[in-house]
């Protein structure tokens, strides 16, 4: 399986990101954003952490723009996934790929800190190795990750069971306490927290292995 | 031909860094501020010479990127 792993001016967590899914079992290739393709036979992109742009304008407002912006859309229309984290979740809502907005934490304060996700649905390519309930604990780091979403907007993430992470104990005064969410054909997952940021014990826990491991089971069972 | 588009939060979306400001204001001892709002103002440049043309050009930049139209409104000034 390919993952095509982005990079934007800015981006930081693109590297901590190739490893978690060369690790899961992946090939990955690593995509500079003025790329308007992505590598042939591309099965998931990754679009990773940081300050892309420096954040300018509004967080992922630019990197959304991108020429490699464009590619991943296309190849998100044609069913593709994409699996935006942080930085990468506030580019895939500016794109429109994923409903609502990221705003400034409710503190205004940076939070960087291991957090506890409780896991909302199992029926997903990202989180079919947990059960609905499990908890698990990855950390976030960002300013901007208060997720706010029209009342219409969140009634359709609930009804559809496409909030895939809530945490237990809402660091940035996100809306229904939502961690991360699915597009409507459920191959699209935008989150906060970092997977990749908790896939080795040096990191001070592995809870983020499942995610990666559920990425290659649902698309071997494909 | 200038353009001036004012950005702002749509109304019913909390503005913690208003919230944030009003409570700062309030301990330097000015009370009697019920609320703020933040926005931000983007000017523009424009080779332009027809107004009407110039503000739906604006406004479909607006649409496309100046503005998260999920949170927030804008206004276009034109002249």
């Amino acid at each position: 399986m390919k993952a095509a792993v982005l990079t934007f001016p800015g981006s930081n967590c693109d590297r901590d990101l190739a490893v978690a899914f060369e690790r899961a079992g992946f090939e990955v290739a690593r995509v500079w954003h003025k790329e308007p393709e992505l590598p042939a036979g591309t099965d998931i992109v990754g679009v990773p952490g940081g300050f892309s742009y420096g954040d300018y304008l509004r967080c992922g407002a630019i990197a959304a723009q991108s020429p490699v912006a464009a590619a991943v859309r296309a190849f998100a229309e044609k069913g593709g996934h994409v699996l935006g984290i942080c930085n990468g979740f506030q580019v895939l809502t500016e794109m429109g790929l994923l409903p609502g907005a990221l705003m400034r934490n409710a503190s205004l304060k940076f939070v960087c800190k291991p957090v506890d996700l409780r896991i909302a649905t199992s029926d997903s390519p990202y989180t079919n190795e947990w059960a609905v309930g499990d908890v698990a604990r990855i950390p976030v780091a960002h300013h901007d990750g208060n997720y706010t979403i029209d009342a219409e907007g969140l009634a359709r993430l609930q009804g559809e069971d496409r909030i895939a992470f809530t945490y237990l104990d809402t660091p940035n005064g996100a809306m229904a306490d939502i961690a991360g969410i699915l597009s409507p054909n459920r191959r699209v997952l935008g989150m906060m927290p970092h997977p990749e940021r908790a896939v080795d014990p040096a990191q001070g826990g592995t809870d983020g292995s499942a995610l990666f491991r559920s990425i290659l089971g649902a698309m071997a069972a494909a | 031909m200038k353009a001036r588009v004012h950005v702002m939060l749509k109304d019913g979306v909390l503005d913690p860094q208003g919230e944030a400001v009003r409570h700062a204001l309030g301990s330097l001892g000015f009370l009697g501020v019920e609320a703020v709002r933040q926005g931000k103002v983007i000017e523009l440049e424009l080779s332009a010479t027809d107004e009407a043309a110039a503000e739906v050009e604006v406004r479909a930049m607006c649409e496309k990127l100046l503005a998260n139209t999920v949170i927030e409104k804008y206004t276009i000034e034109i002249g």
